[in-house]
């Protein structure tokens, strides 16, 4: 017998939208295996929003080849359906019924059986800590506990792939962090996710790889630790007492970033003890007097501004 | 299952939501009855002594009036619902569990039906308010049983047929503000027919409008089945606006439904 490479949740190659006159989506290719977590990354106005809506039917795209669990998107949307589960950015719960009867509209929505449904919606309203207030109306709840019943709604069906666009926008550390635990239960039982996020802390978090999209266009993919080293991000800050000592440092350490009005310097760094102890030892041959020391390594935010084209900060870079 | 009896479950699904919103907000229902119960009111008590005359019938006064008005008064309950419907169409489609449903593996129209069915139990259950109250005023209908029964259903074709066109209103609304208008016509119909004043008292042009537009064989219909004047060839017609109307409101409704949602 010979073993089939497992087959991708998700595909697709040239994926094109246009609102009217705006281009949404600039021809994207994506590629997702199974049980796998994907994260699409971008600023507001990327097209991640759209990314999902397009994948998970919701609505058509211009151009491009989609297949979702084995189904072509085009010609099969309902068998595609049937197979994913959607959690978007705006809340898609019910206000006017309470958090028991919206998972039991689920379950009704699945054919699940009477009895089934209320075991399904019980235990969901357990698992996802929504017991006290499973009897009140969804209007009451906070947004955290919005979310929780949102995504227990996309779990009622038992999906294969989840999308999640946005999943922690708006929530507190505490709910987000309880939102991330739930999301590793589901890829721990063999669910792919494909999750947008504008936090690049999620992304490092959560995803086995991350495509950075700007618009409407992908503009780097690969595992967080690949896009990571894309980037020179690492290095030691410097803060002086007076400008004195920033031009002394300045003159001993040559190429580096420099910043006047902050009086601070940049040196490249790959953040090691040896790097560090031979810039410490530069500056104390030369008597250099240096107020503060920071080490900084590269993380996703330096990826990501990088290459959306944008500066954290205005840099001088002496000549 | 077929696939005509998952539109049948989750139709039903749909419409216990809908059951649950009324329910939860019974406040939306006294006000479908509330103002057609205040014009009935006020054209009994205020005007009814006048008009009563002015029908020419043999007792005449405010008592005639009463039973004169009550068809035109419910069929004004049909088209203020209507408006509703409009509007709990238009406010439920900016709902984020509308775009959970469309990408479910449901028989999509069921969302619909929900609402359809949903504001049918909804304006019968104002027709029957409104029906009570008239006869506390003095309504004495000359029905038998069968009649009772044919004026019901009746009413229930004519509420169906108008609650599709207005779901298809709310639908395409942009605002909920623009749903509660745009089927405001529709409230205004019965005053523009047999609904408050015999179509040959109106003058010519107008008289010309209300012979044809569907209200009147509506009322006319109800009038000749609850109070036993003659119905002619309004049944007929009746029917066949029903049938029009239902039939274009369903289809229109069903492609403002299938169109790509505008993002939220």
């Amino acid at each position: 017998m010979t073993t089939t490479p497992p087959q991708p949740a998700i595909t697709a190659t040239g994926l094109r939208k246009s609102f009217g006159d705006h281009l949404v989506l600039d021809g994207i290719d994506l590629h997702v295996p199974e049980g796998t977590v994907f994260s699409l990354l971008g600023p507001n106005g990327a097209g991640k929003t759209t990314t999902v809506q397009i994948l998970s039917t919701l609505i058509r795209a211009d151009g491009g080849e989609v297949r979702v669990a084995g189904h072509d998107l085009a010609r099969d949307p309902d068998s595609i359906r049937a197979a994913i589960g959607v959690t978007g950015q705006f809340s898609a719960v019910d206000k006017l019924l309470t958090g028991e009867e919206n998972l039991i509209l689920m379950a009704d929505l699945h054919r699940l059986g009477r009895a089934e449904g209320r075991r399904r919606a019980a235990e969901l309203l357990e698992r996802f800590d929504l017991v006290e207030s499973g009897r009140k109306m969804a209007a009451t709840y906070s947004g955290g506990m919005q979310r929780r019943l949102d995504l227990a709604m996309t779990l009622v069906g038992d999906p294969r792939i989840i999308f999640l666009d946005e999943p922690t926008a708006g929530l507190d550390p505490r709910s987000r962090r309880g939102m991330w635990q739930i999301i590793r239960d589901q890829v721990a039982a063999g669910v792919t996710i494909f999750l947008t996020t504008q936090y690049l802390e999620e992304a490092d978090q959560l995803a086995d790889r991350i495509a950075v999209l700007d618009h409407g266009r992908l503009v780097a993919e690969g595992t967080p630790d690949e896009l990571k080293r894309r980037v020179p991000g690492g290095h030691i800050r410097l803060q002086f007492a007076d400008a004195r000592g920033l031009e002394s440092a300045t003159h001993t350490l040559g190429e580096v970033s420099r910043d006047n009005d902050g009086l601070t310097l940049q040196v490249p760094s790959d953040g090691s003890l040896r790097s560090l102890k031979t810039l410490l030892d530069r500056l104390e041959d030369e008597s250099i007097e240096v107020e503060t020391l920071t080490v900084h390594t590269p993380d996703l935010d330096d990826v990501f501004l990088g290459l959306i084209g944008h500066h954290k900060n205005e840099r001088v870079t002496t000549p | 299952m077929t696939t005509l009896s998952y539109a049948l479950t989750d139709s039903a699904t749909m419409l216990r939501r809908q059951l649950r919103h009324m329910l939860r907000y019974p406040s939306l229902t006294l006000q479908l009855a509330g103002m057609p119960i205040v014009f009935l009111l006020l054209f009994v008590y205020v005007f009814g002594g006048t008009l009563g005359d002015g029908l020419g019938g043999p007792s005449g006064g405010r008592a005639a009036y009463v039973n004169y008005v009550t068809p035109g008064i419910l069929l004004m309950t049909v088209a203020g619902a209507a408006t509703g419907t409009a509007i709990s169409v238009a406010m439920d489609m900016t709902e984020g569990v509308i775009a959970r449903f469309r990408t479910m593996a449901i028989a999509r129209v069921s969302v619909l039906t929900g609402h359809v069915v949903g504001s049918m139990i909804q304006t019968m259950l104002s027709m029957c308010i409104v029906t009570g109250v008239a006869l506390l005023v003095g309504f004495r209908p000359t029905a038998d049983p069968v009649e009772w029964l044919a004026a019901i259903g009746v009413l229930a074709m004519i509420t169906f047929a108008l609650t599709w066109l207005s779901v298809a209103f709310g639908m395409v609304s942009k605002t909920v503000e623009a749903a509660s208008n745009l089927p405001m016509p529709l409230v205004f119909l019965p005053f523009l027919g047999s609904g408050f004043v015999p179509t040959d008292s109106l003058p010519a042009g107008l008289r010309w409008f209300a012979e044809y537009q569907p209200f009147t064989p509506f009322i006319e219909t109800v009038r000749g089945l609850l109070m036993g004047t003659p119905i002619g060839n309004s049944a007929a017609l009746t029917v066949a606006w029903s049938v029009g109307i239902g039939l274009v409101g369903y289809l229109w409704a069903r492609k403002l439904f299938n169109r790509d949602p505008t993002t939220p």
